[in-house]
């Protein structure tokens, strides 16, 4: 049983945040790392895998620093997102170079089993260039499960997979977790994420925005007020018509003009809206949701 | 696995370098000196200043480095760029010993395409004196193992290891080596061209001792190995993101 833990992690690139004071503790099962591209999450992982130092904070596994530390590979697979691969092997001499790496007794027996677990076995002598997306994620995953690892990250893995490759694989993550292994992946594709993951994890812009099973990630989306600004050709009579409303929790005056709004009941809100603007002939200039965090990404990932 | 190297990875750099175009050019290379030292001896006949120039400007000069560079950059730079390395990267093997091995294959490829050729030339050039041939295969083998350890660590750092080698060849070793004479403290196919002045016993390069010569090679090769496994240590994988 194997944990990384990520204690207030922080990762900027110059002036750029990608990652900001992250906290967070992956444990054995399957987890899910969800959020928009762009979020972070391959960052996080690179972090997680020891091929980035965090600015701030500590990354550990099992308690070992990950970074500038290579033993930690001994029990730790990674399925990076590029496919470059070595072209010129075919798929078993680069799962057997995979596991010659890693010093193991028997190199080709345990590329075999690697090879038969992802379903290979029949074009493991094939050049690696002729290699379908498919195949090559297949092969990555391969060479990352070739030492049999207590603890497998996964970057993106479903990206370029066929619907039936894309079932294999979401089983045998859900089978590895079943086994106490800790098995992380990202996706910024929530159905993917739900049909795997026991926990989620979500990032949204490099914060971690949100974290449970898929039922406790879901009411913390809908339990959340939803902020708005609005400019109308009214704004004072507007936001006393608003305010009568049960949808609405607050509403204030910019000095700037516009409205800013909390809505309690996003769906109410949404519909009762333009129908109060219409009865009382005031005309809406500009509604923008101001909360960008949780729903509008959440939204945003459901839509996908 | 704390062996100094690693033959899967001594197996996978031989395949990477022949795998790629740029693997036929270092066969090109060595056949350019060896056909121009046979027509040189042809046309001119055994003749001291001609051999040394031929061997000295187009061996040493060019072709020694050239095959460091193309040996060099056809076992990082691809890796690095495409980010392939990861897989040699994400095993329980010191980062020192993956350079080590690499910089293995880079040497042999150096005799191979480098050392051995200029010895070949070097017989064809001067059939009566075998010391000649010795000194510039000797100065071959060390300068080009020189270079791929700067070449390596060029790798490391920047993305455009090859065009900078390139440049650094032109500018530096080329044309200021051609200049000014100072550039010969800190010029790689100079100090490799000491060691040909002692062994054949010629006079390429005024007023630099071998004591001098013979550790700043060494260094070179140590210090630029050790900078490449350090940068690789701290290899900062990132997504597309």
């Amino acid at each position: 049983m194997s944990e990384i833990r990520i204690d207030h992690v922080s990762r900027w690139y110059r002036n750029v945040v990608a990652v900001n004071d992250v906290t967070m503790t992956i444990g054995p099962g399957v987890t899910g790392l969800l959020g928009p591209n762009g979020a972070g999450k391959s960052t996080l992982i690179a972090m997680m895998s020891g091929f980035l130092a965090p600015s701030t904070g500590t990354v550990t596994l099992d308690g070992e620093p990950l970074w500038r530390n290579e033993q930690v590979y001994r029990k730790l697979g990674l399925v990076p997102e590029r496919e470059a691969l070595f072209d010129y092997l075919t798929g078993r001499q680069f799962v057997v170079a995979n596991a010659e790496l890693h010093g193991l007794a028997d190199p080709g027996a345990a590329a075999q089993r690697a090879i038969a677990l992802i379903e290979m076995t029949d074009a493991q002598d094939r050049e690696i260039s002729t290699y379908s997306k498919g195949m090559r994620q297949r092969i990555k995953m391969a060479s990352a499960l070739v030492h049999d690892p207590a603890v497998l990250l996964l970057d993106e893995p479903f990206n370029g997979m066929d619907p039936r490759q894309r079932m294999h694989l979401m089983e045998l993550l859900r089978t590895m977790g079943a086994e106490g292994r800790t098995v992380l992946f990202s996706s910024h594709i929530l159905e993917e994420v739900e049909q795997v993951a026991r926990q989620i994890e979500v990032v949204v812009a490099g914060r971690h925005a949100a974290s449970g099973d898929f039922g406790a990630i879901r009411r913390l989306m809908t339990d959340r007020p939803n902020r708005f600004v609005l400019r109308t050709s009214d704004d004072r009579l507007m936001a006393s018509v608003l305010l009568a409303d049960a949808s609405v929790r607050g509403a204030r005056l910019r000095s700037e003009g516009g409205i800013e709004l909390e809505a309690s009941d996003f769906g109410r809100f949404s519909e009762v809206l333009p129908r109060l603007a219409r009865a009382h002939a005031v005309r809406l200039h500009e509604v923008t949701p101001t909360d960008e965090s949780l729903e509008s990404v959440f939204s945003y990932l459901v839509a996908q | 696995m704390s062996e100094m190297l690693s033959p899967t990875i001594v197996r996978l750099g031989v395949r990477s370098i022949f795998g790629r175009w740029r693997g036929a050019l270092l066969f090109v290379l060595p056949l350019v000196l060896i056909a121009l030292s046979i027509l040189v001896r042809a046309l001119v006949g055994q003749d001291a200043t001609g051999a040394e120039h031929t061997l000295y400007g187009l061996g040493l000069v060019v072709i020694v480095p050239l095959v460091a560079l193309l040996a060099t950059s056809g076992l990082l730079a691809p890796e690095i760029d495409d980010g392939s390395i990861s897989y040699l990267l994400a095993k329980p093997i010191s980062r020192y010993t993956i350079v080590a091995s690499k910089l293995l294959v880079a040497a042999a490829c150096i005799v191979v395409f480098a050392a051995v050729p200029v010895l070949l030339a070097g017989l064809v050039l001067r059939t009566d004196d075998l010391g000649f041939g010795l000194g510039f295969g000797l100065g071959a083998l060390a300068g080009g193992i020189a270079y791929c350890a700067v070449f390596a660590m060029l790798s490391v750092m920047t993305r455009h290891a090859v065009v900078i080698g390139l440049i650094y060849l032109l500018v530096w070793e080329g044309l200021l080596g051609g200049l000014l004479d100072g550039v010969r403290w800190l010029s790689v196919t100079r100090w490799s061209a000491e060691l040909v002045d002692r062994v054949a016993g010629l006079e390429l390069v005024d007023d630099l001792p071998l004591a001098y010569a013979v550790p700043a090679l060494a260094l070179v090769i140590v210090a630029g190995a050790w900078q490449t496994g350090r940068r690789l240590r701290a290899f900062n994988l990132t997504g597309d993101e």
